[in-house]
């Protein structure tokens, strides 16, 4: 079929969006120790020993000073710049009990209510 | 030879996995969600699909960044799910059709497509709910082929390489020499966005526009490149890249039975649509 073939845009300049990490190669490599902890964080156990200790278990990964800094405050933004991926960071607001509502005030800076609310509005625009 | 009967898609966080365990399938809140799968869930079972092939990403439960395939395929016997570390159950293992999957594997390859084969995957809540939502009482006795698109790591493969992949699928299923009929899953979407000070982004109109392109300008949303996806649907709005490729694997005629659009459920648009796919006429004189 003709438009199958049609050619695909030649790669343009990448704009910034707003708030808008992008996980490509830099914070895939920034971000992989980091990203390997949250991985681990799919079993049970390791979940337990990372409340044991944070800061040893941030450290047999292999994190970064600011990176564990992060982990430590719960400063999801500084994570996001430290090469941290949302799906895997997902896993750490696992732990912290947090749902999707929290993490979005959180890193908003609106409150868990004023957060809802702006979801809600989505469905008059 | 085997007919896809129709495609499906589907909204799959994990939210949802946490509402059908506390049975709030009738909250006020999830109502209007759930509700939109009692269409579909009627016509799969006037339909009796023998297969489902299931075209989702994973979210860190199977695959990490170690390795992390554009395009994987399961050809396994059986699919388990496992712990995702956000308190969901663990569900029910899901059959495999091993051979259906190595057929359309070979078929893939042969149409210069190189996905990752896996004989053992885990598959995450993008697979289990979906089959669970539409399934119901069949969802763990319905065989199954994963497709899993990476939806995590940039660079994406575009739109319009997932449409292809979609149609590489369709025509792999429809040479397979067994009388059967298959249905074809995305799974996702539709607009979000959990990180970063945008959080919380959800666009109704685009969400709009790929829905009516499922029956409609397909091509005008295929030219999207993906930062301007993640632009216009948010960081994991791009899973709308699942639905596009089960749209490719629509090779008939496509009509739509039926759409849910509703929102939100956690901080996401669930969009749900069930789509006809009926012989070409052309192609059946
Ligand atoms: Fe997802």
């Amino acid at each position: 079929m003709s438009q199958a073939l049609a050619r695909e845009p030649a790669p343009r300049a990448k704009r910034e969006i707003f708030g808008t990490p992008i996980f490509g190669p830099e914070s895939a490599q920034k971000g992989y120790a980091l990203n390997k902890m949250c991985f681990s964080f799919n079993s049970a156990a390791a979940r337990a020993e990372f409340i044991r200790d944070e800061a040893a278990y941030c450290a047999r990964y292999g994190l970064t000073a600011a990176q564990t800094e992060a982990i430590l405050k719960r400063d999801l933004l500084k994570l996001l710049d430290q090469g941290g991926n949302a799906y895997y960071l997902a896993k750490f607001a696992g732990i912290l009990g947090l749902n999707m509502q929290d993490i979005g005030a959180l890193q908003t800076g609106m409150s868990v209510e004023q957060f809802k609310a702006k979801l809600l509005a989505a469905r008059d625009s | 030879m085997a007919t896809i009967i129709g495609g499906l898609a589907a909204s799959h966080v994990p939210a949802i996995g946490g509402a059908m365990a506390k049975g709030l399938q009738q909250d006020p809140y999830w109502a209007p969600f759930f509700d939109g799968f009692n269409a579909p869930c009627r016509w799969l079972e006037a339909a009796k699909p023998d297969a489902a092939v299931v075209i989702y990403n994973d979210h860190g439960l199977n695959f990490f960044l170690d390795k992390m395939p554009t395009f994987a395929v399961g050809a396994a016997p059986e699919y388990r799910n496992d712990d995702e570390g956000w308190g969901i159950p663990v569900s029910a293992p899901f059959p495999g059709d091993a051979k259906l999957s190595w057929h359309i594997i070979e078929t893939l390859v042969g149409d210069e497509f190189d996905p990752v084969t896996c004989q053992e995957m885990l598959v995450d809540h993008a697979f289990s709910l979906p089959m669970q939502l539409f399934f119901r009482d069949r969802a763990h006795s319905i065989p199954t082929v994963p497709v899993v698109v990476n939806t995590v790591q940039h660079p994406l493969p575009s739109l319009r390489r997932c449409f292809k992949l979609g149609q590489a699928i369709g025509r792999a299923i429809e040479s397979y020499p067994e009388d059967m009929k298959v249905v074809v899953i995305g799974t996702g979407g539709l607009s979000h966005q959990l990180e970063g000070e945008r959080a919380g982004f959800i666009n109704t109109a685009f969400d709009r526009r790929c829905m009516d392109a499922m029956t409609g300008d397909i091509d005008g949303i295929l030219g999207i490149d993906p930062h301007e996806l993640v632009e216009l649907a948010g960081s994991q709005g791009v899973e709308v890249m699942n639905w596009v490729a089960m749209r490719g694997a629509l090779l008939g005629d496509v009509h739509e039975l039926h759409r849910n659009y509703h929102l939100p459920i956690s901080n996401t648009a669930s969009g749900i649509m069930l789509l006809e796919n009926r012989p070409k006429l052309a192609r059946a004189a």
